[in-house]
């Protein structure tokens, strides 16, 4: 069980992280809202909870809390640029479809 | 596939919930776009081409615009139909325009705000200004791939009504909803946190590319207060820029330039400028004759003797607004260094030396207003945090009153009164059987009406005949949240009312700006009145619905007189529904709602039983 960071959403956290000021790295994870069932967390983190997997990738920490965790296996976050909009992506083999838009998802 | 931001911990937004709002430095020279993303502050770059916007709009024959760079590019080529600084003119007329302006363009006297002649016809500093804003406002939404909630877009402290409404409807011809105006070295102060610490006295020294401006803030229980403004509205870095060229030129040649090279040396110097502020040394490229090129190698040292003239006569302003403010530099808490030219280091050590102390240097200065605007839109686009329940407030900048007998002015809502503010004062009639009262709003500090700024005039008619003094009549001002100001007057007995909304004396006459924009303003009031009374409609329908469903599913937890009385309340709002009154139909619906309240009750006792009968409390779905 794993989640992973791509290279370019790695740069681009350390340098969030930079500019914000605080955090030991980042936490993914899933609730149960949206228009197809599930949208995805993806916050700074600043400290682990105490049931938190922590996985390291490209030298950052990840925090998925369990509950999550079925649902993002196998998942990289990746960064991505679509004209002046950037931002980052989920790329996650578990989702089955999607609502139009890719803020919520279904597995 | 949506792209998604960072938030800060438990604070991930809901699928399609997140309020995008973007802060809006709308500068004399330069203006930017920030907004708040992956939860810290940024400025939004343009396609191809960098933060910083020139605030520069070229029309042209066919009526198209170019905007910043490319039209800053034109101004040597086409100056009369390339408007560069058009700041200085919103909200003015011809009589009180800008010299540096009615020089360098043709201007045209309409009797309220000033046109500009252009070859692609007559011009507004309004539709100027809405060309730069919709540019931003077009590099926003491509960046944050979706439609804007709103913005903050900044003004300088000493924007007057006039002015602050020019720069509203600038906003609104862009398609830009405005959030609020805020005062530039208000935005400053937020964007160092200056607000969410202590009490105290700052000041902020704002040298942008063209202008000068000295605030001092007073920020107490989280509201920011100008003591005073000051400033010169004639020297900028730009003015650095021309005394090095003159210097390099004189040490090169001294031979006459044409103009392309004349702007030639204009923008090296600007180089060598910028470079000077992070080596001590530099070689300049000098453009000579018509052919050659000439190395010049210019000291720190030299530069900043050159141009030590320039940074004294800022600290004549920052003098006077001390002077103003009754303050000595002690009583200063902390000096936050706003434009670009506030990088060079003489500038620097100057306001240092100046104030004994350090100023705040940590945020970009070409950046750090929009970044304030920013933080300040987030807020008000309701991305707040749990708990965050700030509110900013300003203080309007100059008093606000009216004429009385003989050309005093009588103030009602005095300067630095926080707004949003209503302030209301009776006054009476002067003679006998007096019919009607001429209404002159003013606005400034000066005991005589005619020292002061003159905002609008209007009629209170048919006050019934009375002795004089007989009559009572309220005028009643308001300033929103955007410092615009409206004024009615009422005559308490008869109630005779009369009032404007700001009617600044200048600008666009409330015709010609409803033209511009959409004709859905036109039926604004029509339709507000259908949507009340269609949202009444609505909301009946969907409780009789659900009433009638219930009765339905649940009759049995109900006594037969429940039922009936039940009945009798949908039987009496579904005709209620048929007619056209939304108050009567919300009187209806709340009647309804009190007679199944205790039916609702039961039923859910019912369901809460039904779901944890044979469940395992882990079982049960989150």
């Amino acid at each position: 069980m794993a989640v992973t960071l791509s290279e370019a959403a790695a740069r681009h956290i350390n340098k969030f992280l930079a500019k914000r000021g605080k955090g030991i790295g980042i936490r993914l994870g899933v609730k149960t809202s949206g228009c197809s069932g599930m949208a995805y967390k993806l916050e700074y983190a600043d400290a682990a909870e105490t049931d938190d997997l922590v996985f390291e990738s490209q030298g950052l920490k990840v925090m998925v809390d369990p509950k999550s965790l079925p649902y993002l296996d196998g998942t990289e976050l990746d960064f991505a640029r679509e004209g002046l909009n950037e931002g980052f992506k989920f790329n996650n083999p578990n989702v089955k479809d999607a609502c139009g838009c890719g803020e919520s998802f279904n597995v | 596939m949506a792209l998604l931001q960072l938030s800060e911990p438990g604070e991930s937004p809901d699928p399609h919930q997140q309020r995008l709002a973007v802060g809006i430095d709308l500068g004399t020279t330069n203006s930017l776009v920030a907004t708040i993303r992956h939860a810290v502050p940024e400025c939004l770059a343009g396609d191809g081409c960098g933060i910083i916007l020139p605030s520069v709009v070229r029309y042209q024959k066919d009526g198209s615009t170019i905007v910043g760079q490319a039209a800053l590019a034109a101004q040597t080529i086409d100056p009369r139909n390339t408007i560069a600084s058009v700041k200085r003119l919103m909200g003015r007329g011809l009589a009180d325009a800008d010299a540096g302006m009615r020089g360098r363009y043709d201007l045209v006297d309409t009797g309220d705000m000033v046109r500009i002649n252009t070859v692609a016809g007559q011009r507004t500093p309004v539709e100027v200004s809405s060309e730069i804003l919709r540019v931003l406002r077009e590099r926003a939404e491509a960046s944050l791939g979706d439609e804007l909630v709103g913005a903050v877009i900044t003004v300088p402290a000493y924007f007057d009504d006039a002015q602050r409404q020019a720069t509203k409807d600038a906003a609104r011809l862009a398609g830009l909803n405005v959030l609020r105006l805020l005062n530039e070295p208000t935005a400053a102060a937020i964007a160092y946190g200056l607000d969410e610490g202590a009490e105290g006295i700052y000041a902020v020294y704002d040298l942008g590319g063209g202008t000068f401006d000295f605030s001092i803030l007073r920020l107490s229980r989280g509201v920011f207060e100008v003591m005073a403004t000051s400033g010169d509205s004639s020297l900028g870095g730009d003015d650095f820029d021309e005394a090095l060229a003159a210097w390099l030129h004189k040490k090169a040649s001294g031979v006459d330039l044409d103009c392309s090279k004349s702007r030639a040396l204009l923008v090296e110097a600007r180089r060598v400028k910028e470079a000077l502020t992070l080596s001590a040394e530099c070689v300049a490229r000098v453009p000579v004759a018509a052919d050659g090129i000439k190395d010049v190698t210019i000291t720190l040292g030299e530069f900043h003797e050159l141009t030590q003239a320039l940074v004294e006569r800022t600290l004549q302003p920052v003098r006077k607004a001390l002077r103003d403010a009754a303050l000595k530099v002690a009583d200063i808490q902390a000096v936050v260094l706003v434009g670009g030219a506030t990088r060079m280091p003489h500038v620097r050590s100057a306001v240092a030396k100046m104030f004994g102390r350090e100023p705040y240097t940590d945020i970009d200065p070409d950046k750090v207003v929009a970044i304030g605007a920013a933080i300040q839109a987030n807020v008000l686009a309701g991305n707040r945090r749990p708990g965050e329940d700030w509110l900013l407030l300003d203080v309007i900048p100059l008093s606000l009153g009216l004429e009385m007998m003989g050309g005093l002015t009588e103030k009602i809502i005095p300067r630095n009164s926080t707004i949003p503010v209503s302030k209301a004062q009776d006054f009476t009639t002067y003679k006998d059987g007096q019919s009607a009262m001429a209404i002159h709003v003013v606005q400034g500090e000066r005991e005589l009406v005619q020292d002061c700024r003159s905002l609008a005039r209007f009629e209170l008619r048919g006050i019934p005949p009375m002795p004089a003094g007989g009559a009572r009549i309220r005028v009643t001002f308001q300033v929103d949240a955007d410092g615009l100001l409206s004024v009615s007057a009422r005559e308490q007995t008869t109630g005779v009312e009369s009032h404007v909304t700001v009617k600044p004396s200048y600008g666009l006459s409330d015709d010609e700006i409803t033209g511009m924009l959409k004709a859905g303003f036109e039926h604004a009031a029509e339709d507000m009145q259908a949507r009340a009374l269609r949202e009444q409609q609505v909301e009946a329908e969907r409780l009789i619905e659900a009433a009638r469903q219930a009765l339905i599913e649940d009759a049995g937890l109900l006594s037969s007189n429940e039922q009936a009385g039940i009945e009798a309340a949908i039987k009496r709002l579904g005709e209620l529904n048929l007619g056209n009154d939304h108050l009567a139909i919300k009187a209806g619906i709340d009647a309804l709602s009190a007679s199944t309240g205790e039916l609702a009750a039961r039923r859910m006792d019912k369901a809460i039983r039904q779901a944890l009968t044979g469940n395992r409390i882990d079982a049960l779905p989150l």
